[in-house]
């Protein structure tokens, strides 16, 4: 084996990962290699210094908050949803109805009437069509399983 | 939950970010429960969920510190080296606040594999079945990352 074939062992012996075997062998490799030793001898320092690095650890305060700061997320998405839902299903009855009057009531001018009803006609042709479309491109998309 | 924070700081460096995108990882493993498959532990699952919302935070950071509206084709980014801040770390010392920043700078596969293996010391196999590879692309990929920490350091 060259050196090159030795990289990962070299980290596997830093970190302490090696069969026995694998760590004999290895140790004689490096008794015959100044290349790797000089590496080691590198990466045994950086690791030292790496190790000596530490996280501070937030205040216990933070991590008592930390499940109810979670609950509350989740309570908020939940609600958000909720409100969403009965905001539309509201905003169509309350449109359904008005429309509904407006159709039926004798005094509204015809003109009214017309636009009102060609406006809805032109809203369920845009829905339509850019259904279909979408439904389109998702059963030809070959990528569509790829992760973005 | 000290595995989340810590993970999540150690990916961006920022200790109120780190806090928020820890929890918000929690509220999207909640809702989305139902995905984790049998007989695959929870852990490299959530962390998938950590690391894609850290990484997308790092991009949406450094997408509004650059005003570019380009967002095709970006590789993923390294963390902002202000966002590295010495106040993460214990001690006042001049050199562990260096190999923080120089970790900031790392590519994040890189960077995730340092922050496994020395803030949260895992073993290889341990690092291997959270990033879904096997204990050889883990000695690679610390390998590289070592030596690209130790260009950082030199310079």
């Amino acid at each position: 084996m060259v050196c090159e074939d030795y990289k990962d062992q070299l980290m596997g012996y830093l970190d302490n990962e090696l069969s026995d075997q694998q760590r004999r062998r290895f140790e004689e490799h490096l008794a015959g290699c100044s290349d790797c030793t000089a590496e080691l001898e590198e990466f045994k320092k950086l690791k030292a210094i790496t190790d000596e690095v530490s996280l501070v650890e937030p205040e216990e305060r933070i991590w008592q908050e930390y499940w109810s700061g979670i609950y509350n997320r989740i309570e908020r998405g939940i609600g958000w949803i909720m409100f969403s839902v009965a905001a539309i299903a509201l905003s169509i009855y309350g449109g359904f109805r008005a429309i509904e009057e407006l159709i039926k009531n004798p005094d509204a001018e015809i003109v009214l009437k017309v636009g009102l009803l060609a406006l809805i006609a032109g809203l369920a042709i845009l829905f339509v069509s850019v259904l279909r479309e979408r439904l389109y491109f998702w059963k030809t998309d070959r990528y569509k399983d790829v992760r973005r | 939950m000290k595995d989340a924070y810590f993970i999540a700081l150690g990916l961006v460096g920022n200790r109120e970010d780190a806090l928020d995108l820890s929890q918000e990882a929690f509220v999207r493993a909640y809702r989305n429960i139902n995905q984790v498959k049998p007989g695959r532990g929870f852990f490299p699952w959530f962390y998938q969920i950590l690391k894609n919302l850290c990484i997308s935070h790092l991009r949406k950071r450094k997408h509004s510190q650059a005003g570019s509206l380009d967002v095709e084709g970006r590789p993923e980014p390294a963390a902002s080296v202000d966002e590295f801040s010495p106040d993460a770390v214990v001690g006042k010392d001049e050199t562990k606040n260096e190999v923080w920043k120089a970790i900031g700078k790392l590519e994040p596969k890189h960077r995730e594999v340092i922050v496994l293996r020395h803030f949260r010391n895992m073993s290889y196999e341990q690092i291997a079945e959270t990033l879904f590879c096997n204990k050889g692309t883990v000695t690679s990929r610390l390998y590289y990352a070592r030596k690209r920490l130790k260009e950082l350091l030199s310079t």
